[in-house]
């Protein structure tokens, strides 16, 4: 039993991970990588919110009429985001101002609404909120590497903190201000996909043309 | 009047939803496969955030801004922290009632755009308009500019990827970056593409 606790956290951080594969949730993946810091505490939000989502989704699931299931599940999800939103207001207020519209986007994050529809409407609370914590982590590792990739590339810091002094500081490190703009989240995540699915090819989507070979023509 | 046109252009191509904010990317990513889907859903998304961004600027300013109570007596209260679930609430509803809107009226219009309907609630370029709108805090006028204006530029950045993605299939691309992957990267250089147009002063 216990090992299939520990594998219901470890498959979806490479296995099936939720941004790489399942392709969820990649909005804020995206927006808030540009500095480790603001990534760390949007990762451990959003890992709060699916896990307990997950869990007390599962626990009314009997009780759910199906046809208004999605608004309840909003309701559910909302309440969390709202208490995430408030306490980071309270004890994080800068952190909460650098997130902005993005701490009420988990709400629409669609790794919560996915995870709940897809798990925690057809299991027991204690896998749920497992499975829920599994899948905040897969989340949490993607965001983390960009964060690492682009704060590190584009401000030279990790946490705010410089490790290579910048030209400006008298140092030697040119910082490439690309990797702070928008378009670099894309091409991170893009390569980083590439990397993920040259280390396991079980994950290579199938091409829908092929180009044809020559070899019968030789 | 000018400052609404230039806050229309400026929602379409400076701040563009989709490619320098990453909003609604689920569905952004998901639907774009082909041109006619992906214009269908961009014109849903126009016309649902045209009527969710106003519809909560209203709620946002007679029922849960700090004072806006004080003409029932309950001076002082601060519903704010109501936000995200009434706003989350009103797109659900809306998204329902015009569903069943195009189903009775308008059969046509619902069944090229009724698949999409469901889809949209949870798209987060949709909450995402409303929480601009409540942060930047718009006026009535400016919310409905700002909400038709953002919806255009969602939807004309998904109709350009389609356009991409229609084209790419073709072409000959790793197998790791197959998919997924390559949609990034095109996502990216768009981006950039739309980076452009932030240089220019309004």
């Amino acid at each position: 039993m216990a090992g299939k606790d520990f594998s219901m956290l470890k498959d979806p951080m490479v296995d099936n991970n939720p941004i790489t594969l399942q392709v969820l949730g990649i909005c804020s993946a995206l927006a808030v990588t540009s500095s480790l810091k603001v990534a760390l505490v949007m990762a451990i939000a959003v890992t709060f919110v699916t896990a307990f989502s997950n869990f007390f989704i599962s626990i009314l699931r009997n009780q759910i009429p199906s046809s208004i299931r999605i608004i309840v599940q909003m309701v559910i999800i909302a309440s969390l985001v709202i208490l995430v939103d408030q306490i980071l207001k309270a004890y994080l207020y800068e952190i909460s101002k650098t997130l902005s519209v993005f701490v009420g986007l988990i709400i629409t994050n669609c790794i919560v609404m996915g995870r709940a529809e897809a798990y925690a409407m057809k299991n027991p609370p204690i896998p749920s909120f497992l499975d829920g914590i599994g899948n905040g982590l897969g989340y949490s590792l993607i965001l983390l590497l960009v964060g690492v990739v682009r704060e590190l590339f584009g401000s030279g810091s990790l946490f705010g903190v410089q490790i290579p002094e910048t030209v400006n500081n008298g140092g030697w490190y040119v910082p490439n201000g690309l990797l702070l703009l928008p378009p670099s989240a894309f091409f991170v995540i893009g390569l980083l996909i590439w990397g993920f699915r040259t280390w396991k090819p079980a994950q290579v989507e199938k091409r829908e043309y092929k180009i044809m070979s020559e070899e019968g023509a030789h | 009047m000018e400052g609404l046109l230039s806050l229309a252009v400026k929602a379409i191509f400076i701040e563009n939803l989709a490619l320098s904010f990453f909003l609604g990317m689920c569905t952004f990513l998901a639907v774009s496969k082909k041109v006619e889907t992906a214009l269908g859903l961009g014109i849903s998304v126009v016309v649902v955030q045209a009527l969710t961004v106003p519809i909560n600027n209203v709620l946002y300013n007679t029922l849960l801004n700090e004072g806006a109570l004080d003409w029932a007596g309950l001076e002082g209260t601060d519903l704010r922290f109501l936000g995200l679930i009434s706003y989350i609430g009103v797109i659900a509803a809306v998204v329902q009632i015009l569903e069943m809107f195009l189903d009775r009226y308008v059969p046509a219009l619902y069944n090229a755009l009724g698949i999409f309907l469901p889809l949209i609630t949870v798209n987060c370029a949709i909450m995402g308009g409303s929480l601009f709108m409540v942060e930047r805090d718009y006026n009535l006028a400016e919310a409905s500019v700002y909400g038709v204006s953002s919806g255009i530029g969602w939807a004309l950045a998904i109709t350009a990827m389609a356009g991409v993605r229609e084209k790419l299939k073709y072409s000959d691309v790793p197998d790791g970056l197959q998919g997924l992957g390559i949609t990034f990267i095109t996502a990216g250089l768009m981006a950039m593409g739309f980076m452009a147009f932030s240089g220019v002063k309004l």
